[in-house]
Order: structure tokens, then C-alpha cells, then sequence
């Protein structure tokens, strides 16, 4: 190896800085999954008899589903009778204000970046926290409702709206859709529902940052954001995790419904733990994510920042049902060491002249493998629809793997799909010529680097966007060798 | 200001040794022209020079303004003022023209401890040198060499000579792929860019670039070595006779091996 790629490998294997832990004291609850355990957890959680036979529903179809395996990854398969299903820190189970905040999670959220406190946030972004099983706080409520938004817990909707809950809960992702999202309709344990009334522009960014700190406990957060007729927002979700050796489980879903004329942008940055170099520990990242664009000239856009994780298998699409709706999906996923990822999208189109944008870029250094996986349905009915795709793959180093796995089904001659992908290396002449000029090692890499994610990254919400560049940084900067 | 003294190197890891005893001495205000066949070693002397990390020196020095560089990484030598217009220029899809130079010249402004510009004056700076090579504007905010013409990425290069204004520049055949009247563009700039305070180190193939640009120095370079230096003259006696002849000559007079 020479000189060039040592130094990128090193500077790609930055250490994580996310990973202590937080100690608090959690209350107890037994391990493994069973109908008793499923009971437990819906009385604990105070809910009513309908969402403890949604669970159960969940759990019956998910005993008689197969792990899926046709993804391009290797992983021990997760023990599903020794994980724990429901994780709370011991508190108060209603929290008035900040204060009522466990001062230690409070740190926690301090030390990641994401303060509670209203007064130290980012001006314009409401954020719901949530530790391991359970949203312990969600700021900006009282402003957002004034403009009837509600965005709370989704443990909350389901008390509080539960007709809305009731008929948009897995009306995008069915309970048996995949063996995770059954499992996860089993037992998911909290998550964030935000509701955007008719003809309203969501007033602030809604973020929703999530920390698994137990060992043990694997995390299934639900979400569902719904956006009624003309109605707008822009939604984002961060995560991270402690360092252990034990790989994690996180397999969340996320529903979004977009009505008539409605626009949600949806964007993560997701930085899970994933694992030491020898490809320990980790988290594993099993999420179904799917919007509908349920009412005519409707939009959804999903725009993806994935770094971290041991493996990754998600694919967040969009259903394109409303005449003339827009699908759109951007990502950027940097896999390093020994993480998997499997990520791409899928865009259904049903309507008339609906629309989809692809653009994913993968990078991968190490020893890591990244697949972009992606599927393109036009169905018979969605005449002049057009599909675009790029999918461009960067590798560093010569022991990574990148590969692009493109599914393409057209049943409309009136429609068009087009299809682009590209791979490369980043070149030592290219950083050479760069230092040549007078820029250092760890500038050219990261000059490159940025030149080859920017068109994703400029789509990312105005006010993540330093947090994104600081976040690659991290994952990509550190000492040259 | 350069002088190289014995250089022999060769390539990383491995026992392919291309450099085999270079002599060179070149002074400001000077410019010196290196010819020799293909796969001589021209490029080879060009980089080991710069720093690239593909070669390593096994013997010999180079000193630049009296201090040996032979340690540093490139981007410290650009910091010293060497230049380097490559052969074949690589493309960096996503970064610009722009952003490349100003960020490349801030940063040998600051080695140096000189003041840096900001980007309202770097555009009046970057307007101001294009004019040196007639370059048009709308290269400044393409990505670096992608989609550009084998002479538009040559012609560029010397842009960004322009630009970062260094002391000794190796030129390595700039002048092929160029058209006739790219050629006297480029080699007009070239000249308005030479000056007492630096100097210039042309590889070519061509006398035709030795009319635009006129050296002080002809060296000719064959099998990893330098083995004859002169003035123009014998760009023209290479022209007319060929490097093999030139070879048996030599021989003959127990000059070379
Ligand atoms: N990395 C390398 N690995 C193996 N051989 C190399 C390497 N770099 C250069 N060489 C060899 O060294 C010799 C000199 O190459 P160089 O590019 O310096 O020649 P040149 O004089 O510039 O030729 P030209 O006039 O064709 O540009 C060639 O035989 C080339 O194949
Ligand atoms: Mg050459």
C-alpha cells in the first residue's frame, strides 16, 4: 500500500466520537419476546386495548416470517430470545418541563450536540429526544400547536389522537410487510408523530435525535408523519450510539403520508455506532422507511447522510400514487473498516405523470462493502412518468467493495427511465496534483471527497448542513500518517 | 536555486530504478529545455523533483535555495515556490478551478506568511491572469480538468502558473496537443511570467517551442540520465541528426556507456 492510501485509510478510520455511555438506572423488564412480554410492555406503556392487539397481530405474523438473507451482507444473526424489548429510564412517567429531564440524559444530549433547553437550540428546529425505548422530551410543543401541529411522542398520539393514529399506523408499511417490520410492529417502543393540518407550512424544522445506550435493549422506534392537503414540512432524524461489543439491534419504521398538494422532506443523519476496525460490536441498522404520495401533485423527498452502523439494509421509497407526485431520494453513505451497508431506494409509480430523482453516492474505504440497491416500478397506469438515476461510487483503497444492484420494471412505453452509474477511485495522482499545488494531505482528501457528495449534501435543511459537513469530517479527517 | 546533484531514484517497493545519476543546476532568471526520447526519464525527473510518493530517491540530493528537499511532501515544496505543469493534467470532478486556486494560493500565502486574499479580490486576481493566457472565464467554475480538451487542460496548467506565480516551474511538454495558435498564446505567457526572481524547466519533444520560448539551456536526457548540455544549437543539431546518432557520438568519445 502506498504512502497516499495509508494516509487516507488512517484518516477514514477516525475514532467515533459518540461512543460513552450513559449511566442511568433503567427500570426493570425481562429479556426475550413473548405475548406476556408484548402485554408488559403495552401496560407499561399505559395503552389502550387496540394498540395491544395491533401488537399482538404484529406478533403472531412475525413468528411465521423467515429473516430475510438476499442483501449483500454477512452478519451473526441477531438473538431475538436474549434482546430487550423495552428500555426506560426510571423517572418520572410524565415530564412537565426540562427539569423533570434525568440531569444525566440531559448531559447526554448536551455532550452530542443537541441541548434541550429551547433557549440553547437551533433557532427554528423542535426536537424530540429519545433514549433508548422512550421519548424523554419534545421541545417547541406549545408554539407548534399554535399553529396546529402536533408533534409528540408517538407513545402520546396513540393516547391522545388515536383516531389519527388508528388510520394511518402501517397503512404505508403493512404489518407483514418485511420480518422487521413485523417485529417492529410488535414491539416498537416509541418513536415521533408529527401531524401537519391543512394548507400549513410546519413553522419550524421537526427533528427527532436518537440515542440507544442500553446494551442489551434493541430499539424499534415508529414514526409516522402525515401531511394533509397543502400542508408542508421538513423533518429530520440524527442518531448515535455508545461503543460496545455486542452488535445492536435497531430495525425502526418510518411511514410517511403526503395527502393533495402536501410536501414532506424527510432527511437522516445517521451516525450509529459501527463496530472497531476488526468489525466488533456495532449497531445493526434494519429499517423499512416508506412515504406515500397519496394525493395528486403531492411530494416526498428522502435525503440520507448514512456513516455509521456495522450493517445497513435500507431502502427508503415512495409509493407515487397521486397523479403528477414527486419522488425523490438522496444519499450519501460512507462505509469504512469492516461496516456493510445495503442501502438504495425503491419508487413506485402509480399515478400519472409522477416523477422520480435518484441520486445516491457511496463511499467506501477499508475493508467495507457498499451496495446500492434500488428499484424502479412504472405500472401500466402511469402514463408520461419519468424516472432519473445516479449512482456514483467512490472507492478508497483496494480492499472495499462498492456495487450497484439496479431493478427496473417499466409497463407504460409512455414513460421514461433513465440510469446512470459510475465508480472510482480515489486517484494518488489526483491528490498528488492537488499537493502539488500546495494543499495539504488531509485538505485534498477532503476537498475530493466533498466535490463528490456535494449535489446530495446542498439538500439537506439549511441548518444540518454544517452539522453534515462536520459529521463527514469526523468520519473522515483525523491524523495523517 | 535548483540543484540536483546525482540523483538516482526509483520506483516505490520496487527495484525499477529510472533516475540514473541526474546533474542539474539551474539559476534564477534562467530557462532551461530538457529533450530526450520517450521514456527517458523526462516526466520521472519532473515528479521526483515535486515529491511524488511513487518514487523514492536512493542516492543524490536536491537542494533548493541551498536547502535539501528531498524529504519534504509536495504540498511543502509548492510552499517553496516549484511548480509543476504536468503532462497529462488529472481531472477532479467536483472541485473547481476556483476553489482549487484559492484555496492553493491562501495556503502558500500562509506558509509564507504573505497576506491572503479574499474571494472578492481573488476574483479581480483570477480576471487579471487569465487575460495572461486569453483563457475565458467560464473554466474558473468548471471542475478541474473534467470534460477539457487535451489542450484546454494544458492551457491550463499554465493558468494556474500564472496564478500561483512560482519560482521555478517545470513545464512538461506543454506544448504538445496545443494548435498553432494556442501554442504562441500559451508561450506569450510563458514569457510574460519569466523574470529574474524565477525560472523555468521546459520538457518538450519540439524545437518549434525553443522559437516561442527561447532557453538559455538545452539538456539532453537519455536512459535516466542527463548526458549532454548545451545551448539552442543543439536542439537544432538533434532536430536534423535524432537522439541515435547523437547516442553514437557520444559513445564514440567515451562520453557515455
Ligand atoms: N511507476 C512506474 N512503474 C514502472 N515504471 C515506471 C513508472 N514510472 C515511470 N516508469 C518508467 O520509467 C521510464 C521513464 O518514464 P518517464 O515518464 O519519465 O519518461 P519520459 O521521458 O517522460 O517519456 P515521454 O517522452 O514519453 O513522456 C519509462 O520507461 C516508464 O515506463
Ligand atoms: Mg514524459
Amino acid at each position: 500500500m502506498s504512502e497516499e492510501t495509508k494516509a487516507l485509510e488512517s484518516m477514514i478510520g477516525e475514532e467515533y466520537k459518540y461512543g460513552f455511555t450513559t449511566d442511568v438506572e433503567y427500570e426493570e423488564f425481562p429479556k426475550g419476546i413473548s405475548e406476556d412480554i408484548i402485554r408488559e410492555l403495552s401496560t407499561r406503556k399505559g395503552e389502550p386495548e387496540w394498540m395491544l392487539e395491533f401488537r399482538l397481530k404484529a406478533y403472531h405474523a412475525w413468528k411465521e416470517m423467515e429473516e430475510p438473507s438476499w442483501f449483500n451482507a454477512t452478519y451473526k444473526k441477531p438473538d431475538f430470545e436474549n434482546l430487550l424489548y423495552y428500555s426506560a429510564p426510571k423517572k418520572k412517567p410524565q415530564l412537565d418541563s426540562m427539569d423533570d429531564v434525568d440531569p444525566n440524559i440531559r448531559e447526554t444530549y448536551e455532550k452530542l450536540g443537541i441541548p434541550l433547553e429551547e433557549q440553547k437550540m437551533l433557532a427554528g428546529v423542535a426536537v424530540d429526544a429519545v433514549f433508548d425505548s422512550v421519548s424523554v422530551f419534545t421541545s417547541f410543543k406549545e408554539k407548534l400547536a399554535d399553529a396546529g401541529v402536533i408533534f409528540c411522542s408517538i407513545s402520546e398520539a396513540i393516547k391522545e389522537h388515536p383516531e389519527l393514529v388508528k388510520k394511518y399506523l402501517a397503512s404505508v408499511v403493512p404489518v407483514r410487510d418485511n420480518f422487521y417490520a413485523a417485529l417492529n410492529s410488535a414491539v416498537f417502543s416509541d418513536g415521533s408523530f408529527c401531524y401537519i393540518p391543512k394548507n400549513t407550512k410546519c413553522p419550524m424544522e421537526l427533528s427527532t435525535y436518537f440515542r440507544i445506550n442500553n446494551m442489551d435493549s434493541g430499539q424499534f422506534e415508529r414514526t409516522l408523519i402525515v401531511a394533509e392537503e397543502g400542508a408542508s414540512v421538513s423533518y429530520l432524524e440524527g442518531c448515535t450510539a455508545p461503543m460496545y461489543d455486542e452488535n445492536q439491534l435497531h430495525a425502526a419504521v418510518v411511514e410517511l403520508v403526503a395527502l393533495d398538494n402536501a410536501d414532506i422532506k424527510y432527511s437522516t443523519i445517521q451516525n450509529w455506532y459501527s463496530g472497531d476496525e476488526n468489525g466488533k460490536g456495532g449497531i445493526y441498522n434494519f429499517v423499512t422507511k416508506r412515504g406515500i404520495c397519496k394525493g395528486n401533485n403531492s411530494k416526498i423527498s428522502w435525503t440520507q447522510l448514512e456513516t455509521g452502523s456495522a450493517v445497513t439494509l435500507k431502502y427508503p421509497s415512495v409509493i407515487l400514487q397521486g397523479d403528477n407526485s414527486i419522488g425523490e431520494f438522496y444519499s450519501v453513505a460512507v462505509t469504512t473498516k469492516k461496516q456493510q451497508a445495503d442501502t438504495g431506494t425503491k419508487m413506485i409509480h402509480i399515478g400519472k405523470n409522477t416523477k422520480s430523482t435518484i441520486i445516491s453516492k457511496g463511499i467506501s474505504a477499508g475493508q467495507s462493502n457498499n451496495s446500492y440497491r434500488g428499484e424502479v416500478k412504472i405500472g401500466k397506469k402511469a402514463h408520461g412518468s419519468k424516472n432519473y438515476s445516479v449512482c456514483d461510487s467512490m472507492l478508497i483503497g483496494q480492499e472495499c467493495g462498492a456495487h450497484t444492484f439496479p431493478y427496473i420494471s417499466s409497463q407504460n412505453p409512455s414513460s421514461s427511465v433513465e440510469h446512470e452509474a459510475t465508480t472510482s477511485r480515489v486517484g494518488e495522482e489526483q491528490i498528488f496534483y492537488l499537493m502539488q499545488r500546495g494543499i495539504s494531505e488531509q485538505d485534498a482528501i477532503s476537498m475530493i471527497i466533498n466535490g463528490f457528495v456535494k449535489d446530495v449534501l446542498k439538500e439537506l435543511p439549511l441548518e444540518f448542513a454544517v452539522e453534515a459537513n462536520k459529521l463527514l469530517d469526523v468520519k473522515l479527517e483525523g491524523s495523517v500518517g | 536555486m535548483l540543484e540536483i546533484k546525482n540523483l538516482h531514484a526509483k520506483v516505490e517497493g520496487e527495484d525499477i530504478e529510472i533516475l540514473k545519476g541526474v546533474n542539474l543546476k539551474v539559476n534564477a532568471g534562467e530557462i532551461h529545455a530538457i529533450m530526450g526520447p520517450n521514456g527517458s526519464g523526462k516526466s520521472t525527473l519532473s515528479k521526483v523533483v515535486s515529491g511524488h510518493p511513487e518514487y523514492e530517491v536512493t542516492e543524490g540530493e536536491i537542494l533548493f535555495n541551498g536547502e535539501d528537499i528531498t524529504e519534504l511532501d509536495a504540498d511543502e515544496r509548492a510552499h517553496l515556490g516549484l511548480f509543476l505543469a504536468f503532462q497529462y493534467p488529472v481531472e477532479v470532478p467536483g472541485i473547481t478551478n476556483k476553489t482549487l486556486l484559492r484555496e492553493a494560493y491562501n495556503t502558500i500565502a500562509r506558509a509564507n506568511d504573505r497576506e491572503e486574499l479574499d474571494p472578492l479580490e481573488f476574483e479581480d486576481y483570477l480576471i487579471e491572469k487569465l487575460n495572461v493566457i486569453e483563457m475565458k472565464d467560464e473554466f474558473l467554475n468548471r471542475s478541474i480538468n473534467t470534460g477539457f480538451s487535451g489542450g484546454e487542460k494544458k492551457k491550463n496548467e499554465i493558468f494556474q502558473m500564472a496564478v500561483l506565480n512560482p519560482k521555478l516551474s517545470f513545464l512538461d511538454e506543454t506544448d504538445s496537443g496545443l494548435d498553432i495558435d494556442a501554442l504562441k498564446v500559451v508561450s506569450d505567457g510563458v514569457n510574460k511570467i519569466a523574470s529574474n526572481d524565477n525560472a523555468i524547466v521546459m520538457i518538450t519533444h519540439y524545437q518549434r517551442l525553443l522559437n516561442y520560448i527561447k532557453p538559455d539551456f538545452v539538456h539532453v536526457m537519455m536512459a535516466g540520465k542527463i548526458i549532454k548540455s548545451g545551448d539552442i544549437k543543439l536542439a537544432e543539431e538533434l532536430e536534423a541528426h535524432g537522439y541515435d546518432e547523437m547516442q553514437k557520438e557520444l559513445a564514440l568519445n567515451g562520453e557515455a556507456q
